[in-house]
């Protein structure tokens, strides 16, 4: 085909609709020649996510293609050269620059620019806008200097931009409202109270129903003065009242644009001259500009299909948004505001934990309309899918957000929750639709069956707890029955196999084989029995090692080449520069890779198996005990440096959390335990991913549980508030071996949490109120463990026979695995990859 | 079938009963080969596999757990990098791919380990 038969489509703007929409255009043809003309000196960038810039991200990050992307696309893209000047007679563009293009079709995504409201001393220094990544650079560049700083709107992006400079440091965060409550386009009043409340905890402070007057100064911003005549000291401001439409250049070409901005466009998204076309936060539909990008999206497909001769329109968006501000979550479907006589609501109001909902219903309680929801918004997601396919809504309503009450079992958190779409595997793109179905037409009732069928959980293995749910799940649903065993050669559940073994005093695994197994045994029984021995007796492990798992055998991680990693124990992440002197010697002598890990300590890479008893012999010699990072035990608890040194720390963090940590250390349990404590309500510690997390507050601590990072995120819920140090360790001891009796096997916290009956409040009456009458018993089953505490690793470099188990070759001791190779990589070593 | 195979094969003293722990195993050493043993004490059976993992290609198998599989108990041992199962008797993958190792007649005899080589 000739180059002249192939129509130009040039486009203004390269934001995140204009890429997208060519991303649409050449993934349906590939007879357009494309050209774009963009403002901003990088490539279209997530604007969403602008805030992440100052949580590390670069801009490459965020950038919405590789690079190479436009050329591999043969689309010509001009960075840093906006088109200033259509000629809609010639049918050619002019770009600043001095480019002349012809276009066939000319699509303008100009998107929008801060709206900046005509305030005296708007040009002072020191007052920003939030809109680009440049903004964000200046804004990065002055906030070092700065202690106080405020936001002009307290809108969703002036929101995000008040928890910028959160994140920036600034110590004092103000957000100026001109309406008397926060989102008031997306949250009803009692809602926006419920939102300020929360955010106010955080530390921010609102100024709502003030008009701003005056940005006073001399040259720079000191204070904003306001028309009710009170003022605010701030070293900076950054602007976020709004947006306005960038319309002037189709302004200037005489398209028609809307009185207060904003290109007028049809359903087609043409504009009044039916070869150009405008889409995203630029086109006025009916009136509205939309200023989410879901709309800019379907907008950018109406016109790509329009190209390609379909017939597709747009016909107005769902403004429906769930997002997390500051952490906390809030979300506003449907019509958040309709009441009577249109409607009728149902509202839960919990002040004490900051938890606001609101549906509206029709009135003949059939439909849900529309709602609000704010500090819970899990519910989202199915009430969404309730208002847009008009679903008839259950005799009592209520319990869409207020879920089963009475005592009843919460399905909320639960696997079988997930969309069908939700992708369990994500080595094998093996989705929960996929899992289901293979239950459900062929009949695979394991996991094993599961892996032959559709290969889930043969990559990393890490979604093989969550592939089991699915299949239990999925086979209750049935109503087949389903017995929780440990597997084919123990007919019990771990729980019942941890009693059995208690009363019947049983020391070794053979011994539990013969009395209440079958068979031979096989690597998933070995091990949960193996953490049972040890979670009872807390004797040392290698006494057994041919049934503990590939970490436990050799208390050390196995790794790519089938060398191993040494983590010594930093309790709290608290050490001297001796002790990082040692390890450091340590590393150089045997030749191991070495990185900070995620949990404050060192890990040491690349170790021969039979090196491992001659590092730990050093390690010990200076005083380090095993850190267990290769045992389904405690790792660490993660700590900020609290009051010690941190002018905002309230109590000792460091100290509790190496108390905590030695506390604990070296107790097995069905899983890895992870600990946070944290000084403040900053939270650096990050405490609330963790199993369990401390956080201090003023008049004592409070106790998380339950948290968890890893591929199913979850953050911790309060067990206790304001508890001191030693009501917060009784909890802690009640809970972890509530956890270790009862957990099925590798299932961390959070998801024994999630299966739990009656969830949360349960597990708050058995740890505080004694609902079981068990807790005299947890405590000192707890203590004998702790009681029973050894540094397994001192153990095996005391006695010969025990180091003996760390040869590579049983017939030639000394000598190491040849097979063993390593490559170089930043002046260190690394696996040879696999 | 076994008998055939011990005789056509040169026994070789490996090592030491001791040295391979009851229902594990060892790796040793012959010429430049790694051979992973396992003392099965629990059925009073001696078996011996390649070292090297055709998974991945990791000399680990010694260091996997053992056990049984299935009515006729297969015994059967299991890598420990991502738990693929081997039979110990025939070397097939037992977790539904094509992998397969190869398998030593062992025998015990007076406290020492023999690997019968071809």
């Amino acid at each position: 085909m000739s180059q002249q038969s192939i129509p130009t489509v040039v486009v203004i703007g390269n934001g995140m609709v204009g890429y997208k929409f060519c991303e649409k255009l050449v993934g349906k043809s590939a007879n357009f020649r494309i050209i774009v003309f963009g403002e901003e000196p990088r490539r279209a960038y997530d604007r969403v996510h602008l805030s992440e810039f100052f949580n590390g991200k670069t801009a490459e990050d965020l950038a919405m293609s590789a690079e190479g992307w436009y050329q591999e696309k043969d689309i010509v893209l001009h960075l840093g050269d906006p088109v200033i000047e259509i000629d809609r007679l010639g049918k050619t563009v002019r770009s600043s620059g001095g480019k002349v293009q012809p276009y066939d079709y000319l699509v303008l995504a100009t998107g929008s620019g801060a709206f900046v409201p005509g305030i005296p001393g708007v040009e002072k220094e020191g007052v920003f806008v939030y809109r680009t990544i440049e903004d964000l650079v200046l804004i990065q560049q002055y906030a070092r200097n700065c202690r106080t700083g405020a936001v002009m709107g307290g809108g969703l992006l002036g929101l995000e931009a008040a928890k910028a400079l959160i994140d920036l440091g600034i110590e004092q965060t103000h957000v100026i409202e001109f309406a008397p409550r926060l989102m008031p386009r997306q949250v009803d009043s009692v809602g926006s109270k419920t939102l300020q409340a929360k955010l106010e905890a955080l530390g921010l402070q609102m100024h709502l129903s003030k008009s701003t007057a005056n940005i006073a100064g001399n040259g720079k911003i000191n204070a904003l003065e306001f028309a009710d005549g009170t003022s605010l000291e701030v070293d900076m401001l950054v602007i976020s009242a709004g947006i306005r439409p960038r319309d002037e250049v189709a302004k200037l070409a005489g398209l028609e644009v809307g009185t207060r901005g904003g290109i007028v466009v049809n359903e087609k998204m043409q504009t009044s001259d039916s070869s150009i076309f405008a889409i995203g936060e630029c086109a006025l539909h009916e009136g509205t500009i939309y200023g989410l990008v879901a709309p800019g999206y379907e907008m950018a497909e109406v016109v790509a299909n329009q190209l390609c001769s379909g017939d597709k329109g747009f016909y107005g968006f769902d403004m429906s948004t769930k997002l997390k501000l500051i952490g906390v979550d809030v979300a506003s479907f449907g019509d958040p505001f309709v009441a009577e006589p249109d409607g009728r609501s149902i509202v839960f109001e919990d002040a004490n934990k900051g938890i606001y909902k609101r549906i509206n219903i029709s009135n003949d309680g059939k439909y849900l309309l529309g709602g609000v929801l704010v500090g819970d918004a899990d519910a989202y997601n199915m009430l969404l899918q309730t208002v847009n396919n008009k679903l008839v809504l259950p005799p009592n309503p209520e319990d869409l957000i207020l879920g089963a009450r009475g005592g009843e079992a919460s399905s909320g958190a639960g696997v079988m929750s997930l969309p069908d779409d939700a992708l369990i595997c994500s080595c094998e793109a093996v989705t929960k639709g996929d899992i289901c179905s293979a239950v459900n037409e062929q009949n695979i009732t394991s996991v094993d069956g599961m892996k032959k069928c559709n290969k889930a959980g043969t990559g990393c293995g890490g979604c093989v707890p969550l592939v089991k749910d699915l299949i239990t799940g999925t086979m209750k649903e049935n109503g087949q029955y389903i017995k929780n065993v440990v597997c084919e050669h123990f007919d019990h559940s771990r729980q019942e196999l941890f009693d059995l073994m208690k009363i019947n005093n049983i020391r070794t695994y053979d011994d539990a084989l013969d009395t209440f197994g079958k068979g031979d045994g096989c690597e998933v029984c070995k091990p949960v029995v193996a953490s049972v021995l040890a979670s009872l007796w807390n004797d040392v492990i290698v006494k057994q090692h041919t049934i503990q798992d590939s970490n436990d055998r050799y208390l050390a991680n196995i790794q790519k080449g089938g060398t191993y990693s040494v983590v010594p124990r930093i309790p709290g992440g608290e050490i001297t520069p001796d002790k990082l002197i040692v390890i450091g010697q340590v590393a150089k002598e045997y030749g191991l890779y070495t990185k900070i890990t995620g949990g404050q300590r060192i890990d040491l890479f690349g170790a021969h198996v039979s090196d491992l008893p001659a590092i730990w012999e050093k390690l010990i010699d200076a005083g380090f005990e095993s850190g267990h990072a290769y045992g389904k035990a405690l790792r660490t608890v993660k700590s900020c440096v609290g009051s010690t040194w941190c002018r905002f720390g309230l109590h000792d963090s460091v100290s509790f959390a190496i108390e905590v940590e030695d506390r604990y250390k070296g107790i097995r349990a069905p899983h890895k335990l992870k600990g946070g404590v944290s000084g403040c309500i900053r939270e650096c510690a990050e405490a609330q991913s963790k199993d369990f997390g401390i956080i201090a507050t003023e008049k004592g601590w409070n106790l998380f549980v339950c948290g968890n990072g890893g591929s199913k995120p979850q953050h911790a819920l309060l067990l206790a508030t304001d508890v001191d140090k030693e009501t917060c360790v009784k909890y802690l001891d009640r809970f972890l071996m509530f956890y270790i009796k009862t957990a099925d096997p590798l299932t961390r916290t959070a998801t024994w949490l999630n299966k739990m009956e009656g969830g949360i409040s349960y597990l708050k009456n058995v740890i505080i109120n004694d609902s079981l009458g068990i807790n005299e018993q947890l405590e000192e089953e707890m203590q004998a463990l702790i009681n029973n505490y050894h540094c397994e690793w001192k153990e095996v470099v005391q006695n010969p026979e025990l180091r003996k188990q760390f040869n590579h070759f049983v017939n030639a001791p000394e000598e190491k695995d040849p097979y063993v190779q390593f490559d170089t990589m930043r002046e260190q070593v690394k696996a040879k990859e696999w | 079938m076994e008998i055939q195979v011990a005789e056509a094969v040169k026994w070789v003293m490996i090592c030491k009963t001791d040295d391979v722990p009851q229902n594990g195993g060892a790796c040793v050493k012959y010429k430049d080969e790694q051979i992973a043993i396992y003392n099965f004490a629990r059925r009073g059976e001696w078996y011996a596999t390649q070292n090297l993992c055709p998974h991945k290609q990791q000399m680990v198998l010694s260091r996997g757990m053992i056990g049984s599989t299935g009515d006729a108990c297969e015994p059967k041992v299991a890598c420990p990098f991502h738990k693929k199962a081997f039979s110990l008797i025939s070397g097939e993958c037992l977790s539904g791919e094509e992998y397969q190792l190869k398998t030593y007649p062992v025998k015990v005899e007076a406290g020492m380990v023999y690997l019968g080589i071809e």
